[in-house]
This record gives structure tokens, C-alpha cells and sequence, in this order.
């Protein structure tokens, strides 16, 4: 069983590292198109966000539709990060400042997790849904009346006031302008390798497990003596520290941001690609996440008509995969699948 | 004192439109179990609707509302059939992602037919003012109608689920639906028509929104879609009463928060307060306390 796992872990991160070996070799032999190559970051700021976001859709099993808050927080206070060491402190080392700037992103959008876990797990099913759909709007609103700058060395914080000294970093409505593009696809890999690597490692270890117990069975769960709160705490926090992190990635790979880049559609996208790849399967989120970034570049070509064949592939695949005919037909013809292999192996 | 009065007259005006299209939400909400994403843009549907047949076909503005709700009403139950039929035994995040995709599909199709442009919407109320306190507190004519739209909406809908059968099967529906269905209830065609009333709600919304705020545009549904909901939560979701308090209750923090405290936060306000009220009543205002069972 042990080594099952730890062998679909491998395929997971084997298929990561192919898919980044594959990309390098198709950047430097020319075969990428230019608008492939701009979607590299932010397709791994998506799989970032999905696999959090699966962490706390599938494994904790809250639905969350203010995921798109977090990065925000992320993206926001990573870019004054980014901006303050390189134009404030002096710092020419682009990696460094960038890695620093991904670490206070997730420090932020941790620090926002806590503070929103508090109330939000309080409250259950479409009610948690909406009070995290709440959060996430108050966060871009919040963020749409800030303004900070930058005077010398000294960061200025102001709210709903725009009258600040210094160059403005963040102002208010219109965003963070004139932002140094220092993200890179190296670092987006890497970061992806790391949530990986702390969301399957979670999942893995005897918090995972008590969880998942806390998902499948709240009220058993609390008999056996689980702290229900700290672990459901545990699991929105991780998933909001590594969405932050996204989010700085993904700021930092544009030269303006505003906040209505992180609305409501935001956590949507997101969430559809935690579904769609299925609910509580990482790999699945990863490759949905990349699909469903590249389909709507792909489907250029139809210029007016993607973003409607977009929504028609949606609906179509929900009907298909929720559909009892065509399932039992496709564990007709693939029989060795989880669920019949299971009943097979209690028969 | 009467500028204080008009914010209030404005929100409850606002409130009320608010309180329409939650009651579409609470009900289908009430009876499929269901998180309707794509009901803002039947909104905007209805809107885009009325809106060609008064400037197109130079109907009169009565007739444009009727058409309005026609269309809205048969979307209403081709979306039903099509989309959230099959699903009825699928987990609900698989309907959520389903109605996403309903409600993208709406917003494209009416950005290809339409355009992305906005458009003007004259107003369909053509009632004159008031003019009260020496005329100082002006209530428009639009204020008026909406909120006498929203009465008699609410009294209907309370008469038509208490009083009539299809309003008792509905009820029932939303109760058991195994249960129901035992009792010879054509399930299928009470959902259904939950959606169609859910649908011609949303249509008559519409065209008090856009009446109101005269820009139409493909996504205009989407962001009073959103608060609509959160009313319906915060009124308890489920019950007609609690959309409409919660409705026009959010109008009006909306426009005083506008008012009185920032333009740029009256939303972020808004969801505070609502934040508030489910963290000291779990299941909304009017809602019931659902007891645990081990």
C-alpha cells in the first residue's frame, strides 16, 4: 500500500519535471509560440492555486469560492516586497527578491488565512461558501483603497487617500503600476515542486489523515478526540499561504495589477479546474489547471466564439462525467478502476 | 435629515430590486439545493430583451416587461432541462460548476448577439415624482413602482405557496422529495416550474434594474446576481420572507454604507454585515436551525 502512494507520488512529480524539461527544450529549439511563452508563469501560478485550492475543496472538504482573495493579498504585498528591495533597499539580486517577495506574499496571505479561518470554519456547507465568497470581495475592495509609496527607503501606507509622498507603488483603484517583470518559469517550476511537495506530504502524514476523518465523518471524528478546528484551521491556512505565494508569482509577471484582476470569476476559474480534474485528486488539478489555461489560447483562432465554446466544453463535461450510462460503460471497457476493483476485492 | 431620508428611499429602492431576484435564488435554492450562478444573467437577459423590443420593435413598455418574462421564462426551463435535469443525482459542486458554466455561456452569447458596448436603457416607468417636505424628499416614480412591484410580488408568492397545490407540491418537493414523490407529485415538473416563477422574477428584475441604472451590458447580472444571494443567505435561504428583509435590508446598508462611510467600500460593507449576522445566526435572519443528528 506504502509503496503504491510513493509511487504515485513519483508519477506526479516525474510528469511535473517532464512537462518543465519538455517546455525548456521547446523554448530554446523556437517551437513556442509567443503566447504560450507568456502563459508559462501564469500557468504555474494556476496549478499552484488549484492544487491549494484542492487541499481545501477535496481533502478538508470546504467549498471555497474566495481563493482568488488570498492571491491577491499575495500578489499585492509581494510586489511592495519586490518593489521595496529592489528600488528602496538596493538589491540587484532579481532571484533573491523575487524569492523573498514569493515568502512575504505567503507570509500575508497566511496571516489573512488565520484571521478569515476564524469565522468562516465556524459555519458549514453553502453558508462557509458564501461567507469565503464574502471575504474574498471585502479583500479586493480593501485593496481598492489602498495606496502605498515609496520615498527613499521608507514605505507609506495610506487609506482612501491618495495623497501620499513619494512614487506611488499601489494606487488605490487602478492597481500596482510600473511593477519590475522579474518572475520567471524556473521559479514558477520551483514553486510548483514545492507545493507538491507540502501539499502531498500533508496529505500523507497523520494530520492529512485526521483531515480527511474530519471530511468524511466531522461528528466521529470529534468522538475520537480530533481537534476539529485546529486541523480544518491547518488545511485552509496551508492552502492560503501557498495561494499567496501564487499570487505573488503571478503579480510579479505583470508590469500593472489591479485588484479586479482577483475577483469572484478568479476563485470560479480556479475551482473549476479543481473540479474538473477531480475533486481530491492533486495530479487532476494539475493538468486541468494547464489545460484550461492553454484552451482559451488555443481556441484563438475562433477569436469572438472561445470564451462560448469554453462554457459549452464546461457544461458538456459535467453532463458526460456525471452521466450513470456513460460511466458504467466506461468501467465496462476499463474495469480495473478504483471503485470495482475495491468491490471485487470485498466480494 | 431629508438627505439621510432619500438614502433611505434609494436603498430600499435598490433593496427591493435586490429582494426580486433573491427570491428567484431562494426558491430554487429551496427546492433543487442548488446555487443558481447563471440567475444574474437571466437578469440580464430579461433586461437585453425588453430593452430590443422597446427600441427595435417600438413595443410599448408593458409589453416589452411581458415579453421579457416570456423569454425568461422559457429559458428558464431549457436551461432546467438541459444543464441541472441530469445532474439531479450528481454531488452539488458538479451542479455549482455546471450553472458556472450555464452562466458564462449566457454572458458570452449575449456579448456575441449584443455586443460588448453597453447600452442605454430608458426607463420603462413613466409614473411622475413626488415631491414631499416642500419638496425637499423626492421619491421618483421608479422608486415607487419598484417597491410596489416587490409587494405584490411577495404577497403572491406567499399566497401561491400556501394557498394553491402547485404551491404545496413545491413546498413539499422541498421538504422530501422522495416523500413527495410518493405522494404522486410530478417532481421533475414542480422543479421546473420552480425555475419558470424563479425565471419571470428575474425578468421583471431586470428591467427595474436597468430602469434604475440605465447601463446594459453583458455582465450586468452578474455582480447584483451576487449580492442578490448573499440577500437571500442573510434574509436565511429558503424562505420568502428572508429574501425579501434581507433584500431590501442590504439595499440599504448598501447605499448608506455609499453614503455615509466610502463610495469605494459600500460593498466590502455590505459583506461585512453579512458576515456579522451569519457568525451570531448560522443559517440567516429568518432561517431555521437545522439540529444535528448523530
Amino acid at each position: 500500500m506504502r509503496s503504491k502512494k510513493f509511487r504515485s507520488t513519483l508519477i506526479t512529480f516525474g510528469m511535473v519535471v517532464a512537462a518543465f524539461i519538455a517546455c525548456q527544450v521547446m523554448i530554446s529549439t523556437g517551437a513556442m509560440t509567443r503566447s504560450l511563452k507568456g502563459q508559462l508563469v501564469p500557468i504555474c501560478a494556476y496549478i499552484v492555486m488549484a492544487v491549494s485550492l484542492n487541499l481545501t475543496v477535496g481533502i478538508s472538504g470546504e467549498l471555497s469560492l474566495g481563493h482568488a482573495g488570498f492571491m491577491s493579498v499575495g500578489a499585492f504585498s509581494g510586489i511592495v516586497m519586490a518593489m521595496w528591495l529592489s528600488k528602496g533597499v538596493g538589491l540587484a539580486n532579481e532571484t533573491v527578491c523575487l524569492l523573498l517577495a514569493i515568502l512575504t506574499g505567503g507570509v500575508a496571505a497566511g496571516i489573512a488565512g488565520v484571521l478569515i479561518g476564524i469565522p468562516v470554519l465556524r459555519l458549514r456547507g453553502d453558508y462557509l461558501a458564501i461567507v469565503t465568497l464574502a471575504f474574498g470581495e471585502i479583500i479586493r475592495n480593501v485593496i481598492n483603497c489602498l495606496y502605498i509609496s515609496l520615498d527613499g527607503s521608507a514605505l507609506h501606507i495610506a487609506f482612501n487617500n491618495p495623497n501620499v509622498p513619494g512614487k506611488l507603488l499601489v494606487n488605490g483603484p487602478a492597481g500596482a503600476t510600473g511593477v519590475t517583470k522579474i518572475a520567471t518559469f524556473g521559479m514558477g517550476f520551483a514553486l510548483v515542486l514545492f507545493t507538491l511537495f507540502v501539499v502531498l506530504n500533508l496529505i500523507d502524514s497523520r494530520s492529512g489523515r485526521a483531515i480527511m476523518a474530519i471530511r468524511d465523518n466531522r461528528i466521529a471524528a470529534e468522538a475520537m478526540g480530533l481537534n476539529v478546528t485546529k486541523y480544518k484551521m491547518m488545511a485552509f491556512v496551508t492552502s492560503a499561504v501557498l495561494a499567496g505565494m501564487a499570487g505573488a508569482l503571478y503579480g510579479l509577471n505583470f508590469s500593472t495589477v489591479a485588484a479586479s484582476k482577483f475577483k469572484f470569476d478568479t476563485s470560479i476559474l480556479v475551482l473549476v479546474f479543481v473540479v474538473l480534474g477531480g475533486i481530491g485528486n492533486i495530479r487532476g488539478s494539475i493538468i486541468s489547471a494547464t489545460l484550461l489555461t492553454i484552451l482559451p489560447e488555443l481556441l484563438r483562432a475562433f477569436a469572438n466564439y472561445r470564451m462560448l465554446i469554453y462554457a459549452i466544453v464546461l457544461i458538456l463535461v459535467m453532463l458526460a462525467t456525471n452521466n450513470p450510462t456513460l460511466r458504467s460503460l466506461v468501467q465496462r471497457i476499463i474495469p480495473h478502476k478504483k471503485g470495482q476493483k475495491k468491490e471485487a476485492d470485498e466480494a | 435629515m431629508t438627505l439621510f431620508l432619500s438614502y433611505l428611499i434609494n436603498g430600499i429602492s435598490l433593496g427591493s430590486v435586490y429582494a426580486i431576484i433573491a427570491l428567484g435564488y431562494t426558491m430554487v435554492y429551496g427546492i433543487a439545493k442548488m446555487l443558481n450562478f447563471a440567475h444574474g444573467d437571466v437578469i440580464m437577459i430579461g433586461a437585453y430583451v425588453s430593452f430590443c423590443a422597446m427600441q427595435y420593435l417600438g413595443l410599448p413598455a408593458l409589453v416589452s416587461v411581458v415579453l421579457a418574462m416570456v423569454a425568461c421564462t422559457a429559458l428558464g426551463i431549457v436551461i432546467e432541462g438541459l444543464a441541472y435535469k441530469p445532474l439531479r443525482q450528481a454531488p452539488s459542486l458538479a451542479v455549482l460548476i455546471t450553472a458556472i458554466g450555464v452562466s458564462y455561456f449566457l454572458q458570452n452569447s449575449a456579448l456575441l448577439i449584443w455586443g460588448s458596448a453597453p447600452k442605454s436603457y430608458p426607463s420603462v416607468i413613466t409614473l411622475g415624482s413626488i415631491n414631499l417636505m416642500d419638496g425637499q424628499l423626492v421619491i421618483s416614480g421608479g422608486t415607487i413602482v419598484t417597491v410596489l412591484a416587490n409587494i405584490v410580488i411577495m404577497v403572491a408568492l406567499t399566497l401561491f405557496t400556501g394557498r394553491t397545490k402547485f404551491g404545496k407540491a413545491m413546498r413539499a418537493v422541498s421538504e422530501d422529495k422522495g416523500a413527495a414523490e410518493l405522494m404522486g407529485i410530478n417532481v421533475n415538473a414542480t422543479i421546473s416550474m420552480t425555475f419558470a416563477i424563479g425565471s419571470a422574477l428575474a425578468a421583471v428584475a431586470g428591467v427595474l434594474l436597468c430602469s434604475a441604472y440605465p447601463t446594459l451590458q453583458p455582465t450586468t447580472g452578474s455582480m447584483p446576481g451576487i449580492k442578490a444571494f448573499t440577500a437571500a443567505v442573510f434574509g436565511g435561504i429558503g424562505s420568502i420572507p428572508g429574501a425579501m428583509i434581507g433584500g431590501v435590508l442590504l439595499g440599504v446598508i448598501e447605499i448608506l454604507g455609499k453614503a455615509y462611510v466610502s463610495t469605494e467600500l459600500g460593498d466590502a460593507l455590505v459583506f461585512a454585515v453579512l458576515i456579522l449576522v451569519l457568525l451570531v445566526k448560522p443559517t440567516g435572519l429568518l432561517g431555521k436551525p437545522v439540529r444535528e443528528k448523530v
